[in-house]
């Protein structure tokens, strides 16, 4: 496992997503009420890029008629068939346990900590007095 | 893949004895012989206006149609399934049925008038109690009503409640609206009151084109559609949610076939997965919904019998639970007792004719308890 950083903090608002490539991979960017997440950015259904999905809240219901709208932006709904996946964990609202994108860590560490420890920020200049996004792989 | 549905094999032709029969039709009653179960007023205005001369039997039932009767049950009246004594000789005794249930597939369920409806309903059921399931006991009722006033309907099957001899609640699969709509619900939630499954049958009022695509011309295209009405109202009552609003409710679709399920199936459940967000009570995908809670008669079989195409479509279907015994009788869906296809395999077999109705009829597998303790 090694750490990568791949964005600064402030190039993604709240509620926005982005496409990072990192070691090889398509990974999907997310900010969810200021924290943030990666999951692999290909959905398992037919290849399209969760990236360019809307984040969504979680629509449930206790009876019909009944509308109740939690988890404000925490799924991502996919951009081709509209098939929700929770940015959390990756795993699919309608299919769980086999329809699910590999999900990382991410943590948000200052340019000033990333330069005294092992990192991988090859393609990423870092500049001490700013935040970054790091991504666990 | 299913136990069952795994072993099927070919099979010579197997023992209907000791089944029940989930959809049997004595015919559609004159309007003569319903006026002494009509009330005072419904009798003498039908006499006034001349209804009881009228035929109120379905046009889309026309007794000269071959499909609508097998010539050999013909009477010379021709129609079929006229008399008690032609039902006991033709549908009951040469199968060896243990139990019937009587769907009579009259007009009463589609008239324009809600009052007529109910009354003509009523009419029905009382003649049907009288004169059949009074008589032979190896006969059951379904308690016929017109959905379209759902006040009505449930007076109706409130009033037939108490008597165990109604097994279900009859209607048609054609009405004004999609059958999961809301003002319909008073209905399922009356018959799951009172340990009844709701039997949706093809047919109905033709308010509507048969087809989505407007008015064909033909019967063929009339009796073919019935296979995508009943997708239709299949998907409506998953969809707006009856079976989360009364999870006992058990539906029977009765000849609508069942061999659409596999495709059917397919697309509800990946459909289901991108927009699913719109029925948030809806929280299984649909084919589980429909295996819980829906069964299928039978008759009639569409696959071609000399082939493994009904063994292929039940593996693709996966649930053995979903099918219930029926003749269709009388209408010309199979000849001589070859009632049920040697593809399902003995055990398959049984559990249709047998296991799968009690497990759908909670009034009829109260009988069965009562005879084996006696």
């Amino acid at each position: 496992m090694a750490r990568h950083v791949v964005a600064k903090v402030d190039e993604l608002d709240i509620g926005k997503s982005k496409l990072v490539k990192v070691a090889g991979r398509d990974i999907a960017l997310f900010n969810v009420k200021g924290e943030f997440f990666a999951i692999a950015n290909r959905c398992p259904h037919e290849g399209a890029d969760l990236c360019r999905g809307q984040m969504v809240g979680l629509a449930e219901s206790d009876e019909p008629g009944q509308y109740r709208m939690t988890r404000h932006g925490e799924l991502v709904r996919c951009p081709w068939h509209g098939w929700e996946f929770d940015i959390r964990t990756g795993k699919s609202w309608c299919d769980p346990a086999r329809t699910r994108v590999k999900s990382f860590d991410v943590s948000v560490a200052s340019g000033g900590a990333l330069v005294e420890g092992p990192y991988q920020a090859e393609t990423f200049p870092v500049s001490i007095d700013e935040d970054y996004v790091v991504v666990e792989i | 893949m299913n136990e069952m549905i795994r072993s099927l094999g070919k099979e010579s032709r197997l023992s209907t004895v000791g089944g029940i029969d989930c959809d049997l039709h004595p015919a559609s009653p004159a309007t003569t012989t319903l006026l002494p179960y009509l009330d005072d007023y419904w009798r003498e205005t039908f006499v006034m206006r001349g209804v009881d001369r009228l035929s109120l039997a379905m046009t889309s039932s026309p007794a000269h149609a071959p499909i609508n009767v097998r010539a050999d049950w013909r009477a010379k009246s021709g129609f079929a399934g006229d008399t008690l004594e032609t039902v006991r000789s033709q549908a009951l005794d040469p199968f060896g049925t243990r139990l019937a249930i009587c769907n009579v597939l009259h007009g009463s369920m589609i008239m324009h008038s809600d009052d007529m409806a109910a009354a003509l309903c009523g009419a029905v059921n009382e003649w049907l109690a009288r004169e059949w399931l009074g008589k032979e006991p190896r006969l059951r009722g379904s308690i016929a009503v017109s959905a379209q006033n759902a006040e009505l309907a449930v007076a109706e099957i409130e009033k037939r409640a108490d008597d165990n001899r109604f097994v279900q609640v009859l209607i048609l699969a054609q009405n004004d609206e999609p059958l999961g709509r809301r003002r319909y619900w008073p209905i399922y939630e009356a018959a799951a009151r009172n340990k009844l499954p709701v039997c949706i049958h093809a047919g109905g009022s033709n308010r509507h084109a048969p087809t989505a695509t407007g008015w064909p011309s033909f019967f063929v295209e009339a009796y073919v559609a019935q296979g995508s009405i009943f997708e239709s109202q299949l998907l409506s009552l998953v969809a707006e949610g009856v079976f989360h609003k009364i999870p006992e409710l058990k539906v029977v679709f009765a000849e609508s076939g069942f061999t659409w399920l596999p495709s059917f199936f397919w697309r509800a459940d990946k459909t289901w997965r991108g927009v699913r967000a719109e029925t948030p009570w809806v929280t299984e995908q649909p084919s589980d919904i429909v295996k819980r809670h829906v069964r299928f008669t039978l008759q009639p079989v569409e696959a071609p019998l000399e082939t493994d195409a009904l063994v292929r479509t039940l593996a693709h279907i996966d649930c053995d639970d979903i099918l219930l015994f029926s003749t269709d009788y009388p209408h010309a869906q199979f000849e001589g007792l070859n009632a049920l296809p040697a593809a399902l395999g003995e055990t398959l077999a049984r559990k249709i004719m047998i296991d799968n109705p009690l497990a759908t009829y909670p009034r009829i597998a109260a009988d069965f308890g009562k005879e084996v303790s006696k």
